[in-house]
């Protein structure tokens, strides 16, 4: 009962900030402050992630196939097409949901329980334009280039990986990257990553914007936002290669 | 004027008060007082609708606020100021910006006007070179005083004060019980000021609201108190510290 509930408030604050989106003046400002937020301020840890996730994964599909009933370039194929349709958008969309989820539900549960969101409201602002409208936006703008990032790092991570540890060099592992490489499976990952920011960034602002008892309930919405989205952005990784793939 | 008609209020099943009704005059300052959870507060914020309560209404010059659309509803919102108990104040910009913040949304003023504008709030407040400070800065004092610069920075016909001089020094509160006369005076604003401090409903009020035991126990002129054959509101009144004696 208490989830059908939920469900339904959550509901209620998307139709609010799907009507609010048209107030563009009163959350243009804040955009491009969240632009910089969830995006340019993310690259550090997604290269990361990109990098070892790529490497990783080189050096244990060479350990899997170590035999010689493939031929070695089957590593940069099997690398690169994980990367770009499964890996890149999901590991960073889970780092995602503690980075910028947690720093969404943190920031708005602050303000809600600090009565600043009572502040905006009592001068006249529609609080929803002005805070929530704004991160989804950047969610839907920025994860998709996030993604490429990401994928872009992963794949020079597993080609360094590959060729420094000597499991294969990198000419051969940009010829088994190419052999399978569609462009569709980049379309799959993007429309994967502007799914994940939009339900990262809504969870968070849901949770943060209806927070309540002081420090111990911003405390719990930021935990609950960022379990949450983890948890819907597997099911949402589920329900798309079912229907897309 | 403010007409409040048969409020009732509830958070689930616990009720906060019922069928409360009071007027509130233009240029009037009145004083609503109350034990800790009576819902005082909870009455401000039904004001200018950021709560909606389970049944009556609040009129504003004959309108109800609970039936506005959305867009109506924000103009008559920009008619209040509120001066929020912790001052409110948005932390992510400084002093000055918050101060500002209304007039760069809501006016077309240039940016000396709008300078000119925060420094003349921040003198009828009596502060002076705070504006670059972050509000994290701020003493208490200080803090409410900014709220309050902020909340008459768009000259609103209404000022709400919720527990102004709460955890404020006898200096300081004292310094706030003049700020709003000179702010009733000088600007002519319907004042209500949500308290517990009698002190301040002695300096400040014309009207006083005591709500007790889920309902408005009583209501009148400021001066009436004393003779009131109220028991929960004479107990109220000489539980505070300056103990004033029923006649």
């Amino acid at each position: 009962m208490r989830g059908v509930k939920e469900l339904g408030h959550y509901a209620q604050l998307l139709y609010q900030a799907l009507r609010s989106s048209t107030e563009i003046s009163t959350y243009r400002k804040n955009l491009f402050h969240e632009f910089v937020k969830i995006g340019y301020e993310s690259i550090p840890i997604i290269f990361l992630v990109g990098i070892f996730t790529g490497a990783v994964m080189t050096l244990q599909t060479a350990y899997q196939l170590d035999t010689d009933i493939y031929p070695s370039d089957i590593i940069g194929s099997i690398v690169a097409q994980s990367i770009i349709i499964e890996l890149a958008a999901v590991i960073s969309a889970l780092v995602l949901a503690g980075k910028v989820g947690a720093r969404i539900s943190t920031e708005l549960g602050t303000m809600r329980v600090s009565e600043q969101i009572d502040a905006l409201e009592s001068m006249g602002f529609n609080s929803v334009s002005f805070l929530v409208v704004p991160r989804i936006l950047s969610g839907i703008f920025m994860f998709p280039i996030l993604y490429i990032t990401a994928a872009v790092f992963g794949i020079i991570g597993g080609v360094i990986a590959g060729a420094v540890d000597g499991i294969l060099p990198v000419a051969e592992f940009m010829k088994g990257a190419r052999a399978f490489f569609f462009e569709s499976d980049i379309i799959f990952g993007l429309i994967k990553s502007i799914v994940f920011g939009f339900v990262i960034t809504s969870v968070s602002c849901y949770k943060g914007y209806y927070a309540f008892g002081g420090a111990e309930g911003v405390g719990t919405a930021t935990t609950q936002a960022t379990v949450l989205s983890c948890i819907f952005v597997l099911l949402a990784d589920f329900a798309l290669a079912a229907i897309l793939l | 004027m403010i007409e409040i008609k048969n409020l009732t209020k509830s958070f689930g099943d616990m009720l906060v008060w019922e069928d409360v009704s009071f007027k509130i005059e233009d240029g009037e300052t009145i004083a609503v007082i109350g034990r800790s959870g009576t819902g005082k507060s909870v009455l401000l914020k039904h004001l200018n609708a950021l709560l909606y309560p389970d049944s009556g209404e609040v009129l504003i010059d004959g309108k109800c606020i609970f039936e506005l659309s959305y867009t109506e509803l924000r103009k008559v919102r920009q008619r209040f100021g509120i001066l929020f108990q912790g001052g409110a104040l948005f932390d992510s910009i400084n002093t000055f910006e918050n101060i500002a913040f209304p007039l760069r949304y809501f006016t077309d003023q240039s940016e000396e006007e709008i300078e000119h504008n925060v420094h003349e709030a921040l003198d009828m407040v009596n502060l002076e070179s705070v504006g670059s400070k972050s509000t994290a800065e701020l003493s208490g004092g200080m803090r409410k005083r900014v709220g309050l610069a902020r909340a008459i920075i768009l000259k609103p016909d209404y000022l709400l004060y919720d527990e102004p001089t709460s955890g404020l020094d006898p200096k300081t509160s004292g310094e706030i019980n003049e700020l709003i006369i000179t702010m009733a005076d000088s600007l002519d604003i319907t004042s209500i000021v949500i308290t517990h401090d009698m002190h301040s409903v002695l300096e400040v009020a014309e009207t006083v609201a005591f709500l007790d035991d889920q309902k408005l126990s009583w209501f009148g002129k400021k001066d009436d108190m004393q003779n009131s054959d109220n028991k929960q509101l004479l107990d109220f009144i000489t539980a505070s510290e300056y103990q004033i004696k029923p006649n």
